[in-house]
């Protein structure tokens, strides 16, 4: 191709990634009466929130009376072990009951109380059941709901269509750049502000819950628009993916389960979720079977089982099972519902669940136990956003949803993403809209950057014999599984980085053939660079931060210290090289510190440590 | 579990090509492992054969629907689709979907639907009430939810014949898929909209002679033909072939003759 020839379009507002924050942002943009686009890197309505599954969490107060916003926002809190931007937990905690109802509006059909309001159920790190859902397909709910309304809005949705770099002109940002899917042909989008949307990276690891999509492109794309990135070291390995067959590892099996009395279990058949349970959440967990399982019933003079305990504490206790020698066959534990509730609220709860284990693995979970164990599932971290307007640090720039940072702190409570999705998704569309609105003139493109730009993302086509995109992908999912997993340690996180910088050297001389119609290895090799960069970026993060604090554990160091309490990891670009700095953390308001409580106590993140001690003496 | 006996390699057939005129089927022999499905089979031979052979897929879990194809003749979703239940001794032939034109490989442009999906009339809820609420029932939620499963992965529209067989049908009839959108949102508690005329002529509802060919393929088992179809063609019979009705309407609107009537029918 001697002269690229662009698809070029003309918008006020560019939402890229059509998930549950894209596409509410897009709704807002577009109700605000701004020129919108939508751009999907797949079909409209496949992005990754129709694969959630447990629910949305939100204070409607329709199951337990004494929930509110500040229970939500303490839960929020303790779970993310306080590392979370309080504002921005304050506003999702107060906003997402509306956020929820105004789905019902758009023709949602959540399942029912017995007097007609939307059922709530538990999930963990929660106080009280606090997740609307429909049965076990939430995310498909939403995200049609929200396609629906976008399509009726009539906003311009751009499918199968990925893009590579974000514009700028004079500080503002001026548009994105990027390629159909489906012709290889350049899209050039001019835009006065742009909202991101496009979710994590977590396909950079071997197990994982996430699909291709999932390269990171918005998080390396904001990092070269200038935006800082931060807690980038805080990767959500869920506790409950599938082990077995290989075919399906890592694929989700929801929290629901647990939170419809679904129990952990060893091989010996021992509940041992509770010798695991620590400091920061005894005085709220049961520490005996028959409380736990009478917690389902009665709230009030129960405490929670420990089987809800937020995500990392219980991934990390899965890990140190199989570790000491009690795992399940395929290296997993075992997930039984089936010996604690009926079969047929099994089927009408779980029905996904129930479908995926006997199509996919020749299970009936009505009968027997699951084999699950961790996997990979979600990024705390991303780019750093002002909370109440979603504004990055780059000028028009905005980014909601999973690709942001700040609301999940440490580590995300199950059913905090779609809430997330709705609240912020409709904050970045309002702010996007107004900043544009305020632009008189959309910036100027450079032309010959464009071209620059075109030529470099052809080169893979033009090389035949060049390292093939499929190997780099393998070698990289298999070290950041092994050495920027679930525990983590200095010489491990170096190995990384060293591997990764001969990962970008191969991808380098990386060669494609088949032109780029369709092409699903040149879009790999594209792909490549943003996860190589966001590899990079939670390597760098991991070894930066030397504690062990919610999602990221640390071997060599075990402990939660107070002082990285205060403290972020931002990675940003400068002069072309990675910058780390360690900078503070917003303070919260005193009357909020009263809401949330104590400190996480220093020595209280269990389950690193226990890995390395045998059988027996993992006990606390 | 079962212990499923599955051969070391298996040859796949797989359409390769830009158009239908020129592609071809063409064989690749790949290894296997036990409990694979056939996309899994489709990703070795993307990493061992044919990097640039086109697929459409993402969850790998029967959740989004993106990676249709039909499967020995029968349209599936690949992700879903163990080779333990195929037979293993012959090619296993993976051809893209019939019904929407060819971009590549295994990949079809699928846009006729969300056009489609364009010219139905939205959502449309009553007010809410007395105390602020919209109180639903879940009896009355759950016949709406089993068409909100659909994970529109256009099986349903592959396999109809009437626009499988006759490209001249597309303009005026959109499909099973959107049936059961429409019954949908037709039955949903809450909706006041009202889509049977549109139904009727520009959705072409009266093209299906409900063979039940789309019930069969719904990888969620939706019951297409009998819950969606069926009910939508008697609330049109109701509507405007019943001089009764007809009558009624004029004089209550819709909520006092056909739906009323329908919903208690279905």
């Amino acid at each position: 191709m001697a002269e690229p020839h662009y698809d070029e379009r003309d918008y006020d507002v560019i939402v890229i990634g059509a998930g549950g924050a894209g596409i509410r942002a897009a709704i807002e943009a577009k109700g605000q009466g701004a020129r919108t686009a939508l751009v999907c890197k797949s079909l409209f309505g496949k992005a990754h929130t129709v694969m959630a599954e447990g629910g949305i969490a939100a204070a409607l107060r329709n199951v337990w009376k004494e929930d509110g916003w500040d229970v939500h926002f303490r839960d929020t809190m303790r779970g993310g072990k306080l590392l979370n931007n309080w504002r921005m937990a304050q506003i999702h905690a107060q906003e997402a009951p509306d956020r929820v109802l105004e789905l019902e509006e758009w023709g949602a059909l959540f399942d029912r109380t017995s007097d007609g309001l939307i059922l709530q159920r538990d999930f963990g790190g929660h106080r009280y059941a606090r997740l609307a859902h429909v049965g076990d397909r939430t995310g498909l709910e939403m995200i049609r709901t929200l396609q629906n309304r976008a399509t009726e809005l009539g906003i311009d949705v751009l499918m199968e269509c990925t893009m590579q770099r974000i514009l700028m002109d004079d500080g503002h940002v001026a548009g994105a750049f990027g390629y159909w899917r489906q012709t290889g042909r350049f899209v050039l989008l001019h835009a006065k502000a742009i909202v991101l949307a496009t979710g994590g990276a977590g396909r950079a690891w071997r197990v994982t819950s996430n699909s291709w999509e999932y390269s990171g492109d918005g998080l390396r794309m904001a990092l070269d628009a200038g935006a800082d990135l931060m807690d980038m070291e805080f990767v959500q390995f869920h506790p409950t993916g599938m082990v077995w067959p290989l075919s399906v590892r890592g694929l989700l099996v929801t929290e629901g389960v647990r939170g419809d009395g679904g129990t952990l279990r060893n091989k010996d058949g021992e509940r041992f979720m509770f010798r695991y349970i620590p400091e920061f959440f005894r005085a709220e967990t049961a520490d005996n079977e028959a409380e736990a399982d009478r917690w389902y019933e009665n709230k009030a003079n129960n405490r929670r089982t420990p089987d809800l305990l937020p995500r990392d504490e219980v991934a990390r206790a899965i890990n140190a099972e199989v570790k000491a020698g009690r795992g399940s066959p395929h290296g997993g534990v075992f997930l039984d519902i089936a010996s604690r509730r009926a079969p047929d609220f099994i089927q009408k709860r779980l029905p996904s669940m129930y479908h995926q284990f006997k199509e996919l693995a020749d299970i009936d979970i009505t009968k027997e136990p699951m084999e699950i164990g961790p996997t990979c599932h979600y990024f705390m971290g991303g780019i750093r956003v002002d909370a109440d307007t979603t504004a990055t640090t780059v000028a028009g720039l905005f980014a909601a949803g999973e690709c942001a940072a700040g609301l999940h702190g440490a580590n995300r409570l199950g059913g905090n993403s779609l809430s997330d999705l709705v609240v912020f998704g409709r904050r970045a569309g309002l702010h996007a809209a107004q900043f544009a609105a305020a632009r008189r003139a959309p910036g100027a493109v450079d032309k010959a950057e464009l071209d620059a730009a075109a030529t470099r993302m052809l080169v893979p086509v033009e090389r035949s014999d060049g390292e093939d995109p499929y190997a780099i992908q393998n070698d990289l999912q298999g070290t950041m599984q092994d050495l920027v997993g679930l525990i983590r340690s200095a010489s491990e996180l170096e190995e990384a980085l060293r591997r990764l910088a001969s990962y970008q050297e191969r991808l380098d001389r990386v060669g494609v053939r088949g032109g780029v119609r369709y092409n699903p290895a040149w879009n790999l090799a594209l792909d490549l660079r943003s996860m190589l960069t966001v590899s990079e970026i939670v390597a760098r993060a991991a070894s930066t931060r030397t504690e062990s604090r919610g999602g990221h554990t640390r071997e060599d160091f075990p402990k939660t210290d107070p002082e990285w309490g205060k403290r972020n990891v931002v990675i940003r670009r400068k002069d072309g090289a990675l910058d780390v700095s360690i900078e503070a953390l917003p303070e919260m308001p005193a009357d909020l510190r009263g809401v949330v409580g104590e400190q996480p106590h220093p020595k209280e993140h269990q389950g690193a440590v226990e890995s390395t001690q045998p059988a027996g003496l993992g006990a606390r | 579990m079962t212990v499923e006996t599955t051969p070391k390699e298996v040859t796949l057939r797989v359409w390769r090509g830009e158009d239908r005129g020129s592609g071809a089927f063409v064989d690749y022999q790949v290894p296997v492992d036990p409990g694979m499905v056939v996309l899994d089979v489709l990703f070795r031979v993307q990493a061992m054969r044919a990097p640039d052979l086109a697929v459409r897929w993402n969850c790998k879990a029967g959740k989004c629907g993106s990676c249709s194809a039909e499967v020995n003749g029968r349209p599936r979703l690949m992700c879903m689709t163990r080779l333990s239940g195929l037979p293993l001794g012959d090619p296993i032939v993976i051809a893209p979907m019939a019904t929407f034109p060819l971009v590549r490989d295994l990949v079809t442009d699928v846009s006729f639907n969300f056009e489609k999906a364009k010219t139905i009339p939205a959502f449309k809820p009553a007010p809410p009430g007395p105390d602020g609420t919209r109180r639903m029932y879940q009896e009355e939620v759950e016949r709406v939810q089993e068409f909100h499963k659909c994970i529109e992965c256009f099986l349903c529209q592959n396999v109809c014949h009437v626009i499988r067989d006759h490209e001249e049908n597309k303009e005026a009839f959109s499909g099973p898929r959107f049936f059961v959108k429409l019954a949908a949102l037709e039955m949903h508690p809450l909706d006041t909209n009202d889509r049977l005329e549109l139904i009727r002529m520009k959705d072409g509802l009266g093209f299906c002679n409900i063979t039940k060919c789309c019930t069969e393929v719904c990888p969620e088992d939706i019951h297409i033909t009998d819950n969606a179809i069926i009910p939508l063609k008697e609330r049109i019979v109701t509507q405007y072939y019943d001089p009764l009705a007809w009558v009624k309407r004029r004089i209550f609107g819709r909520e006092e003759s056909t739906r009323g009537r329908a919903d208690r029918g279905a």
